[in-house]
């Protein structure tokens, strides 16, 4: 019995983790499909979880009995306002100023982190508050789960026991998906990434697409944020440089999923499960655990190589992948 | 509307005198970016009001007193601005050769590795101190190096995207310090490293002339005058400024661009790899995921800035560590959290991107007089 | 200087002025009123005419051919209408009305499609994504509908486009197939193919003829910009000839003949008055043995190429341009690989024999040849923009002396010597030479080529975009270097230079030696000719048709 227990706590652990990277990553495949690298996903993702956390807080200081659902709103309202805020930064300065990305990238992960960790931890002591800020009222909405089907052993807590973001994020991606493949948009913003000065040529508005998808990116990955902060850690807020962490390792994913949103999928899964698997070999020193941590940062580097090496053109970056477009260079 | 156009060559002065020109280019973009900088300055100011009520002035004044108050303090700044450096300096060839080395941190952090590791194991083996430094410095570089050659030599072949392959080196080298801290664990159950021979004080800098970190400032002084004469006077440098420029050129100068790309990532990240000896010798004198602390990162935006020109990297490395050390030294004193210094170092460096738009390109707007 | 011009040919042909009745005959399915009429259109590219008042009208239900030289002026003119560039003077009218074209998408609201050189297609997305890029925005992708259109469009001209095929795995043909399918199917009813069959094979071009034949019955109005006559002679209705950025006038194709055309197109000679030396100490240099090359995509470059190189005389190289010539000079230097089975075998002054082929410019340089390129790209391959005069001379020598520095004493010395000497216009030896104006870059160039004392001097469009003082120079500097026992590989573009200072004329057609010619006795309407035919023997080929 306690190998299945732990079977399904693995499943758990797996899927969780594996849904803050799945959306740090899809908003990544999204910005990145424009043509723009953006090495500022750790800080939008920052920006977004502590967007959401500040929306939820002064909710639930202002009302004498808040109500869960109306937190939850107030949170992801201000998670996307400050993870579209964290886009249109990096937007104006490598789109329009044409700076350059990986350093506006890196900048942003600098900035959002330390917006980040400033407020959250010094949030109750500027309102006047003591201890650590904690909005159980709110996350409570964001970890509500269905039991649609309570009786039946294991299933319910392997598909149906968790917040309702765990579901959204595979939504989102299978919309992304079908949105990029499937509709005119989806191919236009493909040919801008791939070859802006043709997608120009052929009427189509570079800039715009590229502003939409940083910033939809953007708030896609600041979801991401929200998740980890309503639910992984269930409302409060933790200045470990986790957040930071799981951002990376959502950049790794864009290149293990070759750039296709359902890839994502099951590749946030895996690499969730790469994660965690010390827990579950037992006899492991703690030394050996992080050596196990290091998987999905391996996979991804034999995934990059693989990639170059068989030149498969469906699995490439987006060949302008980084660079800036103006139309009188050519 | 608006017509946007590269900005053409300071054209003023004429004749005998357009060698003017460079001089008054540069003057112009010295100028914007001063105009940038003081803008950041300003917007960081309001935001510190906005959450201190205190006068940005007063602000800026007790940052400067943070950093340069006491002798300690400008000590502790002049060796965090070493440190800096040096990575700074160890990022400019791969640059100038346009090899994105994102992978500084991961470099710091096994040279660090290589460093503790010396000085654990040989520590206590009877060797003398300066041997025992040199040894260190040695395996720094070469675990540096190493970090550095992997994603070259996939570069050199196949084409290798560098960015990204050099950023996931940085995790793997977070994990393979996770591994290590265990193993080196002291006091048991701490889950840190502690200070390494803190008894014997094997393998730290020793102090000159009565100042702890004199060392650090004259390795990396050495390091950048040394990179500085290899970028621009030796024939590797000039290869890398060719190969940089033109790949097409390269090979039509008979030069072996492979080589060369490895070779260069070779020395790159040895240098990096060199930082996290002066980090764990020459300050910390521990090991921790910590260690690096985003130098690699802050480290690529300062040698991009510079335009691998690596005096200038002196000076924006300065600035960057001033505003670091002077924000943390506000934050301590009204009892903020220390990560207001990032926010402060993002305002600003956002503003500097921001500024090298309209150094290269001219903004017009039309209905004015048309050229 | 264009009135002039034309004015020579206005007994031969129809000019801009010539009745309508005329014309009315050739254009058999034309209603007379011409559906583009530009006129007077002047553009210039800083100091450089490219176009000059040109005049031109482009009829329903005919083809078009506007043929002339490279940097004629063909190119650029089209370019302004199909919104590419903007003209500086001159109007356009299209149906009659006055319009305004700055944009491609300007272009094909008013019908007008060109299909460039330089494919515009995103090359990992399928022919039917290519084909509705940027169409239909709010609409969700309906590829099925786009199926079947661009199968009507196919039914209805003989093409073959495979839908669902990804633009990187076609050949050149089916990508110049797809974009004029690409043109077609966003509504042009007039076509302009610049240079199309440069790069397909004969059995492709013919395909594309019939292609462009049921268009033109279909009523639609084609202009192919090229410079091959027997295709001018084959496909087209109708002539016009630039020359120079003039235009030269046009002529109904049934009433000319290739000799008038040529004529048109590189005018009579004119005399430069280059200094010519007879080549003394005449020794083998360069030999080069059934050379063939053939390009990333797949297309041959160089076919079978054999031909010496004597040191104390000028070869020249005639060609129109992607003739090959940018092949050979980079095979010899060993920047481009050949097909196996060529050789270059190089001699030195003393009679000792080394094979070049297949080895790397640095094994080359080991070999001690004194080999001196002064490529077609100047910034981009002989010089590095952003470094100085002094640095760039570095590049032939940098590795000289031991340590590990470079010695900056000898190249500041030569760079001080070449400003000098070739009166090099610079505020000084720090500026980048990306600041330079053209022809003091390429003095620096060929001053740094020439200073190793080369025993092969080799160089490609030496005197392109200069001015006449600075070509002079130039082409001194060339004798002075055969004099010297240099053998000088020349390949240029003006006919008339090249009959000038060449001692001997290597003719390339298509990346195949078309013939050499004594560079004294050879006429300009010979070379002409040899570059559009192998052999230079057009009535044959005329004459087939």
């Amino acid at each position: 019995m306690e190998t299945i227990a732990q079977i399904i706590t693995l499943i758990r652990t797996t899927i969780s983790f594996g849904t803050v990277i799945m959306y740090g990553s899809l908003g990544e495949i999204m910005t990145e499909k424009s043509g723009h690298l953006n090495l500022g996903v750790p800080g939008i993702m920052y920006m977004g979880g502590i967007g959401g956390l500040l929306g939820a807080y002064l909710y639930e200081n202002s009302v004498a009995s808040p109500v869960p659902f109306v937190g939850l709103l107030i949170a992801t309202l201000g998670t996307l306002v400050c993870s579209i805020l964290g886009g249109l930064i990096y937007s104006f300065l490598t789109i329009t100023l044409r700076a350059n990305q990986n350093v506006t990238g890196l900048t942003l992960t600098i900035f959002g982190s330390g917006v980040a960790n400033f407020f959250g931890g010094s949030l109750s002591k500027l309102a006047g508050g003591v201890g650590q800020i904690s909005v159980a009222s709110t996350s409570s909405a964001f970890r509500a789960t269905q039991h649609l089907t309570d009786n039946i052993p294991y299933i319910d807590d392997i598909l149906f026991n968790y917040g309702f973001m765990v579901y959204l994020v595979i939504i989102i991606a299978v919309i992304m998906s079908r949105f990029i493949n499937r509709t005119s948009r989806g191919l236009n913003l493909r040919a801008v990434g791939e070859d802006p000065a043709t997608a120009d040529a052929a009427g189509i508005n570079v800039t715009k697409y590229r502003y939409f998808a940083t910033c939809t990116g953007a708030a896609i990955s600041g979801l991401g944020g929200l998740y980890y902060v309503m639910d992984y850690i269930k409302g409060t807020w933790a200045n470990d440089g986790n957040i930071e962490a799981l951002g990376w390792l959502a950049v790794a994913l864009v290149i293990f999923a070759t750039w296709k949103p359902l890839r994502a999928i099951w590749g946030a899964y895996l690499f969730g499960a790469l994660y965690w698997l010390y827990n579950f070999i037992p006899g492991q020193s703690r030394s050996m655990q992080e050596i196990f941590k290091m998987l999905p940062y391996l996979v991804t580097i034999i995934v990059l190589i693989t990639v170059s090496l068989r030149r498969k053109k469906e699995n490439q970056p987006p060949s302008a992948l980084g660079l800036s477009y103006f139309r009188e260079d050519r | 509307m608006i017509h946007i156009s590269k900005r053409g060559d300071f054209n003023r002065f004429k004749g005998d005198k357009a060698w003017l020109n460079r001089y008054a280019g540069f003057g112009v973009s010295l100028i914007i970016r001063l105009i940038a900088l003081l803008l950041s300055l300003v917007v960081s100011g309001v935001l510190i009001y906005s959450i201190t009520k205190l006068n940005p002035v007063d602000v800026y004044a007790e940052m400067a007193n943070g950093v340069f108050g006491t002798s300690r303090r400008l000590w502790v700044w002049l060796r965090d601005l070493a440190l800096l450096l040096t990575v700074a300096v160890g990022l400019a060839p791969a640059f100038k050769m346009r090899f994105w080395n994102i992978g500084a941190e991961g470099q710091i952090l096994v040279g660090a590795l290589a460093t503790s590791a010396c000085m654990i194991y040989l520590g206590s083996s009877g060797i003398s101190n300066t041997l025992l430094l040199i040894i260190m410095g040695v395996s720094s570089m070469a675990a540096g190096a190493l970090w550095g050659i992997f994603p070259a030599v996939f570069k050199a072949k196949w084409n290798t995207n560098e960015t990204l392959f050099t950023l996931m080196m940085n995790y793997i080298a977070i994990q393979l310090t996770s591994f290590f801290v265990p193993m080196w664990e002291h006091p048991k159950g701490s889950n840190t490293v502690g200070v390494i021979n803190a008894d014997t004080q094997m393998g730290w800098f020793p102090s000159i002339a009565g100042n702890q970190y004199l060392l650090n400032l004259l390795i990396a002084v050495v390091i950048t005058i040394a990179i500085f004469l290899y970028l621009k006077r030796s024939k590797h440098g000039y290869e890398i400024a060719v190969v940089g420029q033109s790949e097409n050129t390269a090979r039509y100068a008979a030069m072996n661009v492979k080589r060369i790309v490895v070779r260069t990532m070779t020395l790159s990240g040895a240098v990096c790899g060199l930082a996290g000896f002066l980090a764990v010798a020459g300050a910390d004198h521990t090991v921790s995921t910590a260690t690096a602390g985003g130098r690699g990162f802050v480290a690529i935006i300062v040698a991009w800035l510079a335009r691998f020109n690596t005096i200038t990297m002196v000076i924006i490395s300065a600035m960057l560590v001033f505003l670091n050390k002077g924000a943390i030294a506000i934050a301590s004193k009204f009892n903020l959290s220390n990560d207001v210094s990032d926010i402060i170092q993002g305002i600003i460096l956002f503003f500097i991107l921001g500024s090298e738009f309209f150094i290269n390109y001219k903004v017009k707007f039309s209905g004015r007089a048309k050229e | 200087m264009c009135a002039e011009r034309a004015a020579f040919w206005e007994g031969n042909v129809l000019s801009s002025k010539s009745d309508a009745k005329e014309r009315n005959r050739v254009v058999a399915a034309g209603d007379g009123k011409p559906l583009v009429e530009m006129t007077d259109i002047t553009k210039k590219f800083g100091s450089v005419t490219a176009n000059d008042h040109v005049s031109l009208s482009i009829y329903r239900g005919e083809i078009l051919s506007l043929l002339g030289e490279n940097g004629s002026g063909k190119t650029t003119l089209m370019n302004m209408l199909s919104g590419i560039y903007f003209p500086d003077g001159g109007h356009i009218r299209v149906k009659g009305e006055l319009v305004t074209i700055s944009s491609p998408k300007d272009a094909l609201d008013l019908r007008i499609g060109m299909i460039h050189q330089h494919f515009k297609l995103v090359n990992v997305l399928t022919a039917a994504e290519n084909i509705i890029l940027g169409l239909n925005e709010s609409r969700r992708l309906d590829l099925k509908s786009v199926r079947l259109r661009v199968k009507q469009i196919c039914d209805r001209y003989g093409f073959v486009v495979e839908p669902d095929k990804k633009v990187y795995e076609m050949s050149v043909s089916e990508k110049q197939t797809l974009e004029i399918v690409k043109v077609l199917y966003r509504g042009a009813d007039i076509l302009i193919l610049d240079e199309p069959t440069a790069v397909l094979t004969p059995q492709e071009t013919r395909r594309l003829f019939d292609v462009m034949r049921n268009m033109k019955n279909d009523g639609k109005a084609i202009v192919i910009i090229t410079h091959k006559l027997h295709e001018v002679m084959e496909i087209s209705d109708r002539v016009a000839v630039l020359r120079k950025g003039c235009f030269i006038g046009d002529v109904p194709t049934q009433r000319t003949s290739p000799q008038e055309l040529t004529e048109m197109m590189v005018g009579h000679a004119v005399k430069l008055n280059i200094e010519r030396t007879q080549p003394e100490n005449v020794r083998k240099c360069l030999e080069v043995e059934h050379v063939s090359v053939v390009d990333a995509d797949g297309v041959r470059k160089l076919n079978d190429v054999s031909f010496t190189a004597n040191g104390g005389e000028i070869l020249g190289i005639a060609g129109v341009s992607g003739s090959g010539q940018k092949e050979l000079l980079e095979v010899i230097a060993g920047l481009q690989d050949a097909l196996p089975g060529g050789s270059v075998i190089y001699t030195d002054m003393n009679g000792k024999t080394s094979s070049l082929i297949g080895k790397t410019p640095m094994e080359i340089k080991k070999l001690g040849v004194q080999l001196a390129f002064v490529p077609e790209d100047r910034l981009g391959m002989g010089l590095v923009g952003n470094l100085d005069i002094a640095d760039n001379m570095l590049i032939r020598t940098y590795t000289e002396g031991s340590g590990m520095f470079v010695n900056m004493k000898k190249p500041r010395k030569l760079a001080e010597e070449i400003v000098k000497e070739f009166d090099v216009v610079t505020p000084d030896l720090q500026t980048p030479v990306r600041k330079l104006s053209g022809g003091n870059v390429q003095k620096v160039l060929v001053g740094r080529e020439i200073a190793g004392s080369p025993s092969l001097l080799m160089s490609a469009y030496a005197v392109r975009g200069l001015d006449i003082n600075t070509s002079y120079t130039i082409y001194n500097l060339m004798n002075e270097q055969k004099r010297r026992g240099a053998a000088v590989i020349y390949v240029g573009e003006d006919l008339d230079v090249l009959l000038e200072l060449c001692d001997r004329i290597m003719v390339l057609c298509a990346g195949s030696v078309s013939g050499i010619v004594d560079g004294r006795a050879a006429t300009k309407e010979e070379v002409g000719l040899m570059m559009t035919h192998i052999g230079g023997n057009a009535d044959k080929e005329a004459g087939r048709k």
